[in-house]
């Protein structure tokens, strides 16, 4: 014990409280890049509240989460941006995050919301997205992309890092329930890799190494509208889509409340949702009018999730049964 | 009086030692109730990456070592403009940080590297990825094969002359004279070094996690990050590392076993060519194994270099991120290599006063306590450490103290091995004058030690330090963006495939690493030869 104590009386000289009126914010890399919609909240929020606005960037969204259990009571994170509806009941059950006081009325949810420690910033649908110039005859569902077509390549993400990629994993266990290691095993042969985190993949699949990325059905808006491109297209697939909600919660320990329930206010303001579909290329969460480009999205006609509840109990064994699977 | 006062540092150390590496190991029991390993025997998932774990350190050691014997014997018998320089090179491969090696493999092998380029040209595609076990293979024998050669090639060249001799006059052939002469000179090597190569490989680290880390392609090592990283699941990674901590145990136990390293007698290891009846066949076959092995080592490397002065040059070097990673790795490479250095010293003081009263066993016991890393990888350590103060403190603010001490203890074996034996022979010569004149402490190293074996000192100081450049394994877990080094930069900079700004990151960490090395080794030795 006795090395310990030189460490410990360090520690207290470093961890001593930042200044207070400086809000840390876990959240993605994308979110937080300078293409993504960081920048642009992060003016808008520092005017109003005279502070400073940190993002923390992390690989992915089920990474805010292990980054926060791993630091445990003493992180320095005030709010997580980028958990998502089915992370929620494992993150609340760490006991690490707190109730959030956001008036939710005015969020416009296919399903509604009520929920005292998330608050809902954007949502959207998983979908592969291709590029219709080189990729002819895209599948026209799920069971068909893992089934059939053996010449096509795909990438997606990690289930124990990424959001997108732990959507993939609820969507091929709602499709194949107990089947789902013979599917993911069919869809090995076609894995280009496995990425750690979401821009990982998507720049892999632009710059050609996929024929197909896991991603969203808005995620063609970024190269319809940025671009003036035409060839992305989000692949529709009859079983319907898996729906994602993107949320964010406080941290218990943060000793910055004000600031971060005032931020977790300016999530629903129009300033924060508008900066979304074309920041983060997803769909606002209130009434926000949407860029011309977004009407040219197919919106997935069938769309499911599994409750919170059911993805915390199943979550380690599903994960394992994706790992077993590939080891063969 | 003296050995009584000279046992004290080496014991104080010894004490450190034992604390932090003790207090790290309970904190893996503490977190694997039952220390139940039928846990990990029956899960598939375990069982495959275990498997896995052996599987590539026996294919990397039979390539590794097996592609070294022709290539140290061709060597062995050719001098030839260059050679002083390979040989450098080879030796440069194991210090080399490992990141900066598999950026220049990526280069070359890589799905966008030089290879697929030309092909490309040509209309083909790569046949292969590097990813997964080819990328892991190709990797090890990059680090290893120039290791294990210079390590066979030392024997080939302590052959007497007369038995070269003999066999031209005998007139031999090529193969029963490797068969007859050579061969059974290699034998004796040949356990320890593929046991040496075998441990790195299987504790090897950032290799891996560059390029596998796919269920498929994943070690022990790995899933113990994994475990805590990935799924938070602190049970399994702690019985993983003590599963770890077991295999690596049973390993070194073995090779201790059935390899005692033959001492070599260093006399003959001229330059001058061995006789032997030379042919044509013979200096092609030579010249195959001479260049294909130039063609495996020196191409990547070149390619950090070249890929290293690109567009991004100007945009990585302005950015204060890289700036900081650059500070956090000198600070962690000058302590930590201070801090081994210093341990070393005091251990090896100990130990030789114990050796000269003849207290051999004794002395053996604490150096090879202060080589106790060999069978706790870094990463089973930090690993430990983790688990023991992450209750206690925040953990991130405390990264780069865990990280120095982590990677002290990963340098103290090689500062023991480098000093041991001049450290013995100081003793033995000047032990008595110095008790005479009452010359102790630190005037005494200074005015004996530092003087007479300078040379193995800052050596001994300059591998720990460029361990510590490019070590991955100990900051992995605690990296965080205040604390990132060089190393764990550029592994997020691989992972992201910003190939560009990964190979400036790479040429710094090369030239800061390398460069540095041989800087300070050439300041020091000239130094000492002037006087």
């Amino acid at each position: 014990m006795k090395k310990i104590l030189p460490l410990l009386a360090f520690s207290t000289l470093v961890s001593m409280p930042a200044a207070a009126d400086k809000l840390v914010v876990y959240t993605y890399d994308s979110f937080a890049s300078e293409w993504g919609p960081g920048p642009k909240i992060k003016k808008a929020f520092e005017q109003e509240c005279a502070c400073e606005l940190e993002f923390v960037a992390l690989d992915d969204g089920v990474s805010i989460l292990n980054r926060l259990r791993l630091e445990g009571k003493n992180s320095k994170a005030d709010v997580l941006l980028g958990l998502d509806n089915n992370l929620m009941a494992e993150a609340a059950k760490t006991g690490l995050l707190t109730e959030h006081k956001v008036d939710t009325a005015d969020i416009r949810l296919p399903g509604g919301w009520s929920d005292n420690t998330f608050v809902p910033f954007d949502f959207g649908y998983f979908s592969f997205v291709y590029n219709k110039d080189t990729l002819l005859n895209p599948p026209k569902s799920l069971k068909e992309l893992v089934e059939k077509q053996d010449d096509i390549k795909v990438i997606y993400q990690d289930p124990r890092t990424s959001t997108p990629g732990q959507g993939l994993m609820l969507w091929m266990k709602w499709v194949y329930a107990d089947q789902a290691d013979q599917a993911w095993k069919q869809l090995a042969k076609k894995t280009v890799t496995v990425t750690k985190g979401w821009s990982e993949a998507y720049n892999m699949f632009l710059k050609g190494e996929a024929d197909m990325v896991l991603s969203y059905t808005t995620s063609p808006a970024y190269h319809i509208i940025a671009e003036q491109n035409n060839q992305y297209i989000s692949a529709d697939f009859s079983e319907g889509h898996y729906t994602q909600v993107e949320v964010a919660a406080k941290v218990k320990s943060s000793t910055n409340e004000k600031l971060a329930d005032q931020f977790m206010d300016f999530i629903i303001s129009d300033q924060f949702q508008s900066a979304i579909p074309t920041g983060n290329w997803m769909y606002p969460v209130t009434d926000v009018p949407l860029p011309k480009g977004f009407k040219q999205l197919t919106v997935p006609s069938k769309s499911f999730s599994f409750t919170a509840e059911q993805v915390e109990t199943n979550r380690k064994t599903w994960i394992r049964e994706w790992q077993s699977s590939l080891i063969y | 009086m003296t050995s009584k006062l000279q046992s004290l540092p080496g014991l104080i150390i010894a004490g450190f030692i034992l604390l932090f590496v003790s207090g790290a190991f309970s904190a893996l029991l503490l977190h694997s109730p039952g220390f139940d390993l039928a846990v990990l025997w029956s899960d598939p998932y375990y069982r495959h990456v275990t498997a896995f774990s052996f599987y590539q350190s026996f294919l990397s050691t039979l390539l590794s070592v097996g592609l070294a014997i022709p290539v140290a014997h061709a060597l062995s018998r050719r001098s030839f403009f260059g050679k002083e320089l390979l040989l450098k090179l080879f030796a440069a491969t194991l210090v080399l940080p490992v990141l900066v090696g598999v950026f220049g493999l990526l280069a070359i092998y890589g799905n966008s590297g030089l290879i697929s380029q030309l092909l490309g040209f040509f209309d083909y595609k790569l046949p292969f990825s590097i990813y997964g076990l080819n990328g892991i293979l190709l990797a090890h024998v990059f680090f290893n094969l120039p290791f294990a050669a210079r390590l066979l090639l030392q024997p080939l060249q302590s052959l007497p002359v007369e038995n070269h001799k003999l066999s031209v006059h005998l007139g031999i052939s090529h193969w029963n004279k490797f068969k007859l002469v050579e061969w059974p000179c290699l034998r004796q090597q040949l356990p320890h070094v593929c046991g040496l190569v075998f441990m790195l490989c299987f504790t090897s680290f950032a290799t891996v996690m560059a390029l596998g880390g796919g269920p498929k392609s994943t070690t022990i090592e790995l899933a113990i990050y994994q475990a805590i990283k990935f799924d938070f699941d602190l049970q399994s990674g702690a019985l993983l590392a003590l599963w770890q901590m077991i295999l690596c145990g049973t390993l070194a136990v073995i090779i201790q076993r059935f390899s005692r390293p033959v001492p070599l007698t260093s006399t003959t290891t001229s330059s001058e060519p061995v006789p032997f009846c030379d042919s044509k066949s013979a200096r092609c076959w030579d010249l195959l194994w001479i260049s294909a092995a130039a063609a495996l080592v020196i191409p990547p490397l070149l390619m950090v270099i070249i890929n290293g002065l690109n567009a991004q040059f100007l945009a990585v070097v302005t950015d204060i991120f890289f700036w900081s990673a650059v500070k956090n790795s000198l600070l962690v490479a000058v302590s930590a290599a201070f801090i081994a250095l210093i341990g070393g010293v005091l251990i090896l003081i100990t130990s030789r006063s114990w050796r000269l009263i003849g207290l051999q066993f004794r002395a053996d016991k604490i150096e090879l306590l202060g080589a106790i890393i060999l069978v706790t990888p870094g990463l089973v350590i930090s690993t430990g450490i983790f688990l023991l103060l992450r209750n206690i403190t925040d953990l991130f603010s405390l990264a780069l103290l865990i990280v120095i001490a982590v990677n002290a203890l990963m340098a103290l074996p090689y500062v023991i091995k480098t000093l041991a034996q001049p450290m013995l022979h100081i003793a033995q010569q000047y032990d008595k004058l110095c008790s005479s004149l009452g010359m102790s402490g630190f005037s005494r190293f200074y005015l004996i030690e530092w003087r007479a074996i300078r040379v193995p000192i800052v050596h001994a100081f300059s591998i720990s330090f460029v361990l510590s450049m490019g070590d991955l394994s100990a900051i992995a877990l605690f990296g965080s963006q205040d604390s990132t080094t060089l190393p764990l930069y550029l592994f997020q900079l691989l992972g992201s495939y910003q190939m560009d700004s990964a190979a400036v990151v790479s040429l710094f960490l090369l030239m800061l690493s390398v460069a540095l090395f041989a800087l300070i080794e050439k300041i020091m030795v000239k130094n000492n030869v002037v006087k």
